[in-house]
C-alpha cells in the first residue's frame, strides 16, 4: 500500500510548492476532451426505470435468475476493484494535473457502476438471493482469480503495466458479464436493465480509450527494448486472463448453452482492448463472429454493418438533428 | 488515381488502419488543401447526445470550399460501445456534403475491414472515373 502524504504533517524541507490544477493551461488537449466527454455523459441509476423490468424478471426461470444475479455480482466486484484500487493506483503515474482529475472522475463513475447493480438487485431480487450471490462471489475461484491477477499488477511498481491491466479490465474482463443483459435484451427481456448496462458499456469505452491513449504516450518515452518487453507482457497477460475468462464463462453459461457464443464476444472484445493499447488484434475473424443479435443489442439503431461497397449499404437517417449543429461548420 | 484523406487522433487507430491499407494518403494536420478527388476517412467522437461527433480539424478542413468540392465519399470508424452514435461522424459528413457513407469499422479495423475497404475503394474509383468527365 502506498503511503498517503499527510496534508498537515510538519515537513522540515519543502521542496516543491503544492500546485493548483489550472484548466486554462492545458498540456494535453486529450485531458480536456475526455473530461468534457465524461462529465457530459454523467448519469445515475435513478435515471433508468428499472422497476418496469419486474414483470419480465418473473418470466426467467430460477436458474436464469440466479445466473443473472451472479453475473451482476461479478461485474460489481470488478467495478469495485477499478473504483477503489485501479483508478486510484494510476493517479501517482499521471503526467499532468488534468490527468489526475480525469482519473478521479473515472474512479467515481466506477463507484456509480458498482452502485447500479445494487439498484438492479433491490428492484428485482430478494435479500436472500442477493446475499447468496455476494457469498458466491467471494467463494468463486475464477472470479477471485480474475480480481487477484489485476490487483497484483496494480500493486506492481510500473506505470505502463498498471495501464495495461486497467485497459484489460475495462475493455475485456467485463464482457463475459455484459454478454448476459445483451442476450436478454435481444429476447426483449430486462430491457430497462439493458439500457442501464449500455450506459456502463459506453463509459468503459471512454475509459479504455483514455488509458490506452496515455499508455501509448508513455510508451513513446521508453527505450525500444522496454517497448518490446511491455508488449510481451501485455500479450502474455491477455493469454492468462483469457484462460480465466474461459473457465469463468463455462461455469456460468454451460447450463444455458451459451458458452461458445460468449467466447466469440470475449475474442471480439480482447481484440478491441489490444487496439486501445495500440496493438494488433490477436483473434482471427473466424472466432470473432459475434452473434448479430448481440451486436444489435449492444448498439441499437446503429446500422453496424454499413457497407456501401458491397451494395448492402442501406440509406441512413441521422437520428438527432442536434448532432449536425456544430457552431464550427461554415456550411 | 484519386486520393485518400484521413484524420487520426492521439489513439492512432485511424493512422494504423491507413498504414496497413498501404494506399497513398494525406493526413489532416494544420492547414491543408487538396487538389484531386478523395475519400475522407475519419474516426467519430461524440457524447451521449451525439454532440461533437466530427473532430474540429475535420470540420476546418471541410469548411474550405475547395476541399469540400472534391470529396466523393466518407469512411468512418468508431466503437459499437457508443450505441446509436457509432461512427456518427460519417453519417453527418455524408449528409452535409451529399456523398455516400462508404463503410464503417471499429477502432483500428480488422483484416477483413482492410480487405473490404481496399477492394471497395478500387471498384469505387473505377466507377467514378466511368461517370465523371
Amino acid at each position: 500500500m502506498r503511503k498517503i502524504p499527510q496534508m498537515n504533517a510538519q515537513s522540515p524541507v519543502r521542496r516543491t510548492p503544492t500546485r493548483a490544477v489550472n484548466w486554462n493551461r492545458i498540456q494535453d488537449e486529450t485531458d480536456l476532451t475526455v473530461w468534457n466527454r465524461l462529465t457530459s455523459n454523467f448519469w445515475l441509476p435513478e435515471k433508468v426505470p428499472l422497476s418496469n423490468d419486474i414483470p419480465s424478471w418473473a418470466t426467467l426461470t430460477d436458474y436464469e435468475q440466479q445466473l443473472t444475479i451472479r453475473v451482476f455480482t461479478g461485474l460489481t466486484m470488478l467495478d469495485t476493484v477499478q473504483a477503489s484500487v485501479g483508478a486510484v493506483a494510476m493517479m501517482p503515474d499521471a503526467v499532468t494535473p488534468h490527468e489526475e482529475a480525469v482519473l478521479t472522475n473515472i474512479a467515481f463513475m466506477e463507484s456509480v457502476h458498482a452502485r447500479s447493480y445494487s439498484s438492479i438487485f433491490s428492484t428485482l431480487c430478494s435479500t436472500q438471493a442477493i446475499d447468496e450471490a455476494f457469498r458466491w462471489s467471494e467463494e468463486n475461484p475464477h472470479l477471485q482469480k480474475k480480481a487477484r491477477v489485476v490487483l497484483d499488477h496494480y500493486k506492481a511498481t510500473d506505470p505502463l503495466r498498471r495501464k495495461v491491466a486497467s485497459v484489460f479490465l475495462e475493455s475485456f474482463m467485463f464482457y463475459s458479464g455484459f454478454y448476459l443483459p445483451m442476450h436478454w435484451s435481444s429476447r426483449a427481456k430486462l430491457t430497462n436493465t439493458a439500457d442501464l448496462i449500455r450506459l456502463i458499456i459506453r463509459d468503459e469505452a471512454v475509459h479504455g480509450y483514455y488509458i490506452g491513449y496515455k499508455f501509448q504516450r508513455a510508451l513513446e518515452r521508453v527505450t525500444e527494448a522496454e517497448r518490446a518487453e511491455i508488449k510481451d507482457f501485455a500479450f502474455s497477460m491477455m493469454f492468462d486472463l483469457y484462460e480465466i475468462e474461459e473457465a469463468y464463462t463455462e461455469e456460468l453459461y454451460d447450463g444455458v448453452g451459451l458458452s461458445e457464443d460468449v467466447k466469440k464476444f470475449l475474442h471480439y472484445n480482447a481484440n478491441k482492448a489490444l487496439m486501445n493499447l495500440g496493438y494488433e488484434a490477436l483473434f482471427p475473424s473466424s472466432v470473432t463472429d459475434v452473434n448479430p443479435a448481440i451486436l444489435a443489442a449492444l448498439s441499437p439503431n446503429s446500422d453496424e454493418n454499413h457497407d456501401f461497397f458491397s451494395g448492402s449499404g442501406s440509406s441512413y437517417v441521422i437520428g438527432k438533428a442536434v448532432a449536425t449543429e456544430d457552431d464550427d461548420w461554415d456550411f | 488515381m484519386a486520393g485518400l484523406v484521413y484524420y487520426s487522433s492521439g489513439s492512432g487507430n485511424t493512422r494504423r488502419f491507413v498504414e496497413r491499407l498501404g494506399l497513398p494518403a494525406t493526413r489532416i494536420a494544420g492547414e491543408i488543401r487538396v487538389s484531386e478527388p478523395y475519400v475522407l476517412l475519419t474516426p467519430s467522437y461524440s457524447d451521449g447526445e451525439g454532440r461533437g461527433a466530427v473532430a474540429k480539424p475535420v470540420i476546418r478542413f471541410l469548411n474550405d470550399p475547395a476541399n469540400r468540392a472534391l470529396i466523393r465519399g466518407v469512411i468512418a470508424s468508431g466503437n459499437l460501445n457508443f450505441g446509436e452514435h457509432f461512427a456518427l461522424a460519417g453519417k453527418i459528413i455524408a449528409a452535409k456534403c451529399n456523398v455516400p457513407l462508404l463503410y464503417t469499422f471499429e477502432l483500428a479495423g480488422t483484416d477483413d475491414d482492410l480487405a473490404r475497404v481496399k477492394q471497395g475503394l478500387d471498384t469505387f474509383w473505377t466507377r467514378q472515373r466511368s461517370i465523371a468527365p
